[in-house]
């Protein structure tokens, strides 16, 4: 089991919170606390409600009802600069790739002598060195993403939301993208991921929230969660069966 | 027929002999309308990006009447500009009437919806697919706004030069409020319709033959940015 450090701005919470369209319950959470140390994955299948909750923990979406919660008091927006988040497509300003970098580093009001050297060193962290200059659009979809991410920890972020980074890349591009996850987890940014990849789970999850119909069904350390789930949900989808 | 020759030929020799009257009035219709497009696009593309990013009650009926202003009646515009400027109307005292100025206002009357408009509809597009990814990096709706054009430039100045063209073509606003004076308002259109009915055609079929080259090069270079800025978004589809 892999170490890592547990201070990160307080727990996650959520209390009684609700989004429904149209009628349908899309989520629907009595509680859910989220403090243990290493990677969180949520998982589930399409429509679970895993990428909703995530943008409601991010502040992105405000539920109908219920509130959430960092370190006791609701998510305001000192918590949520505090926050960053990479989405499944790779959302990246048409600029170079060290502009996107520079672009955060600037607004977090580093001045430009410090961001250069900072850049620097999260390209290296990245391994996009050579591709400084070259246009952020020109990159392949795992250039693109790992960009994307190093643009999320350019905000020094406590908290790391990433909804399901890698679902469209090949194994290696994958694996790269996971050491980047793991390393930021071991520095001590909480990582909060949604992933449909069981094997994806076994690999980075020290914390397992697992989703169906807009319910968490089941909330655990991973070894548990995923070796012997107590939900009958869980253990559909665990198995491999058609979980809808 | 040996007549149009001659003056086709007499056209030709104009353009490649540098004719100094021809390119003085050259020179005058690309000053008013470069001008008239920049002041358009100083107060145009903040309007577009701001329509695009911006939620207010009215909002759709304000998109609807930009974009019914971008087919304003030209000679429509030069009588109302012509009416705030004259001696009697509330701008006379700035004496601008029958001046380049003049023509610059009306011509920034004509471009600015047609900028406005399309700004708004590629700021639109662009919002859309950064939203969440600048919220997310806690990027007000209102600081999106010079993001969301400096990455939208290539588009915008497809933008800018389909005002240019608007401007540079146009003829009804600027003859009634420049006066077509030679040496101080005589444009390319204003020139080539007087021209043509003194019967000095020469001079009005070489002023036609840059007139047509300007919106050949224009629409070349609108096509090439086009294609560029599709090729950036696929690229990145």
């Amino acid at each position: 089991m892999r170490d890592f450090p547990t201070e990160n701005g307080g727990a996650l919470q959520v209390e009684n919170i609700q989004i429904a369209r149209n009628g349908t319950a899309l989520l629907d959470v009595p509680s859910l606390r989220l403090d243990g140390p290493g990677p969180t994955l949520l998982l589930g299948p399409n429509g679970a409600g895993k990428s909703l909750l995530l943008r409601c923990l991010h502040g992105l979406i405000t539920p109908d009802r219920g509130r959430v919660l960092q370190g006791g008091e609701l998510l305001n927006q000192a918590h949520r600069a505090r926050q960053a988040m990479v989405f499944q497509r790779p959302v990246l300003l048409r600029r170079s790739v060290a502009a996107n970098l520079d672009f955060v580093l600037k607004r977090k009001g580093f001045p430009r002598a410090t961001r250069k050297h900072q850049i620097a060193e999260l390209l290296a962290e990245g391994g996009l060195s050579d591709k400084a200059r070259q246009s952020a659009r020109s990159l392949s979809g795992g250039e693109a993403q790992r960009l994307s991410i190093l643009r999320a920890l350019a905000l020094s972020p406590d908290t790391l939301f990433l909804d399901e980074p890698t679902s469209a890349l090949d194994p290696t591009a994958t694996q790269t993208i996971e050491k980047m996850i793991l390393r930021a987890s071991s520095r001590g940014v909480r990582i909060l991921m949604v992933t449909h990849d069981i094997g994806q789970a076994r690999r980075l999850a020290a914390d397992v929230v697992m989703m169906q119909g807009g319910h968490v069904v089941e909330h655990g350390a991973a070894r548990r969660v995923l070796n012997a789930p107590e939900s009958a949900a869980a253990r559909r989808y665990l198995a491999g069966g058609l979980v809808t | 027929m040996q007549g149009f020759a001659s003056e086709f030929a007499t056209a030709t020799t104009l353009i490649l002999t540098g004719d100094p009257e021809l390119w003085s009035i050259v020179l005058l219709s690309m000053r008013v309308s470069v001008f008239a497009v920049l002041i358009s696009a100083v107060i145009g593309m903040p309007i577009g990006a701001a329509l695009a990013v911006a939620r207010f009650p009215g909002r759709r009926a304000t998109i609807v009447l930009m974009n019914a202003l971008m087919g304003l009646p030209p000679v429509v515009v030069g009588l109302l500009v012509y009416l705030m400027l004259s001696r009697s109307g509330p701008l006379g005292v700035l004496e601008l009437l029958y001046t380049p100025t003049a023509m610059i206002i009306a011509q920034v009357v004509l471009v600015t919806p047609i900028i406005a408009a399309l700004t708004r509809q590629v700021v639109e597009l662009l919002a859309e697919e950064y939203a969440e990814q600048l919220r997310s990096l806690g990027v007000s709706r209102l600081a999106s706004v010079p993001v969301l054009l400096w990455d939208a430039r290539l588009a915008l100045v497809t933008a800018l030069l389909a005002g240019f063209g608007r401007a540079i073509a146009e003829v009804g606003a600027v003859i009634i409020v420049g006066g077509n004076i030679n040496h101080v308002t005589r444009v390319m259109t204003t020139t080539i319709a007087l021209e043509t009915s003194r019967g000095n055609l020469a001079l009005a079929l070489a002023l036609g033959a840059i007139l047509i080259g300007i919106a050949v090069a224009v629409n070349a270079l609108v096509s090439a940015l086009s294609l560029r800025a599709e090729q950036e978004g696929l690229r990145h589809a």
